[in-house]
């Protein structure tokens, strides 16, 4: 939630004698293709949903193909497609393509459960086939936190997702990197990567023989609907107050608004996805929308930040790829 | 408002034990830190054994700051719900255990 006053982040910065944050390269495009979503989360940040289908919350095709003659173009090293469910946007196999020709990593930030949703039966093997990188959401490898937070049923679908992403070599062959995505269930913040990461695979790879690359942790924001319940439930100060008593200076240099860019569905350019459902546009001084998109400028603008963003410097840091640190 | 005797923001002030002989608290906090780090046993067996003391030696604080521990390392309230009956048990036990202490001066002083 955008503060009324005071920029948290920058008293933080401040106090540990840092100067303003400012991006250092350029290496991904993340592009949000909107809110569409089969499943509704109790953290999700982007309020994502089944109901939300209109073309102001949706990327359309013109975007899209301007999204495209930008990844064409060799600009970035990276796409990283996220939404919603970006799966479930018309234009998300073209800008696969699109970026694959280009010789452009793809991700795809994979809810799990979409894989298994009619018309999409296919999907699975069009990621593997254009060895697109899957990076999906499993906020716990137990049944009920999984379904507390994502939704009756979930996880049960997840696994089932997993085992289809599996069969196709996910997971355990190099080319078809598998991730998983761990955020808390809670008001609190991630524990060690790489032991959670054990726990995970003791659980899920020993249990029930599912294989996966790497355990991203990732910090919740506190925006958006999961804000809605820090202060329905009377967490919000102390979980601010969590994440500014565990700002980590040293996860400022791994931070993602330093080196990729946020693309809105209509287009508007973010520092991060967070700012972009702040409604937080990049700095006044580069260019705000993709059709303008000029990788040089935007490599080395200034970041814009408020409170939120000391969930990501918090403790290990938290970025898209997990802990910074 | 009567002062109570455990305040909620005593356990983010700990480290304020240090202003009082600081090398104490130094070696003190090191030790801590090195016994609670990853080890032969995992981050989330560590919260929950210091969740099951914690109730075992009812401290407002540790239950606090382990229940959050627990949680961040992986742990599930099933578990959680466990390691406190492990306590439960043990504290139960050890009264139980002393009853043949009581069996014994029966013995000793019946005729």
């Amino acid at each position: 939630m955008p503060s009324c006053s005071v920029n948290r982040f920058e008293q933080a910065l401040r106090k540990h004698g840092r100067g303003e944050l400012a991006a250092e390269r350029l290496d991904t495009l993340q592009v949000n293709v909107g809110r569409l979503c089969n499943q509704v989360c109790r953290h999700c940040h982007v309020d994502a949903g089944p109901h939300q289908t209109g073309a102001d919350v949706n990327m359309g095709p013109e975007v899209a193909a301007i999204v495209e003659r930008v990844v064409r173009s060799g600009a970035v090293r990276v796409l990283d497609l996220t939404g919603g469910a970006p799966e479930l946007n018309p234009s998300f196999r073209r800008l696969v393509e699109a970026a694959r020709d280009a010789g452009v990593h793809v991700m795809d930030r994979c809810n799990l459960s979409v894989l298994l949703q009619p018309g999409q039966e296919d999907l699975a093997a069009f990621l593997a086939d254009r060895r697109v990188e899957v990076v999906a959401s499993l906020p716990f490898y137990r049944r009920d936190r999984t379904d507390r937070q994502r939704g009756a049923g979930v996880f049960d679908q997840s696994l089932l997702g997993l085992r289809r992403l599996n069969e196709l070599g996910y997971g355990s062959r190099d080319d078809l990197r598998l991730n998983l995505v761990y955020n808390p269930t809670g008001a609190f913040l991630p524990g060690d990567q790489h032991a959670l990461e054990r726990e995970f695979r003791r659980e899920l790879t020993d249990g029930l023989g599912i294989a996966f690359h790497q355990l991203f942790c990732i910090t919740n924001m506190p925006i958006a609907r999961f804000a809605e319940w820090l202060h329905r439930s009377g967490n919000y100060e102390s979980y601010m107050a969590v994440l500014a008593n565990a700002f980590n200076p040293a996860a400022l240099e791994g931070l993602m608004c330093r080196n990729l860019i946020s693309v809105a569905p209509d287009g508007t350019l973010h520092d991060c996805d967070f700012n972009q459902m702040l409604g937080l546009p990049v700095s006044a001084h580069v260019p705000r929308h993709i059709r303008e998109f000029d990788s040089a400028v935007l490599a080395r603008r200034p970041v814009v930040t408020d409170s939120h963003c000391l969930g990501c410097t918090a403790g290990a840091g938290s970025s898209c790829g997990g802990a910074v640190t | 408002m009567q002062d109570p005797y455990y305040r909620r923001e005593h356990l983010a002030q700990f480290s304020a034990i240090g202003e009082s002989r600081p090398d104490l608290a130094e070696k003190f906090f090191a030790y801590y830190g090195a016994v609670m780090g990853e080890g032969t046993l995992s981050a989330r067996e560590k919260s929950l054994i210091a969740l099951a003391v914690a109730h075992a030696i009812q401290c407002p604080y540790c239950i606090d700051a382990y229940t959050k521990g627990s949680l961040e390392s992986g742990a599930d309230l099933e578990q959680m719900t466990e390691a406190v009956h492990v306590a439960t048990a043990i504290r139960g036990g050890a009264s139980l255990v002393h009853g043949l202490q009581m069996r014994g001066h029966h013995d000793q002083l019946s005729m």
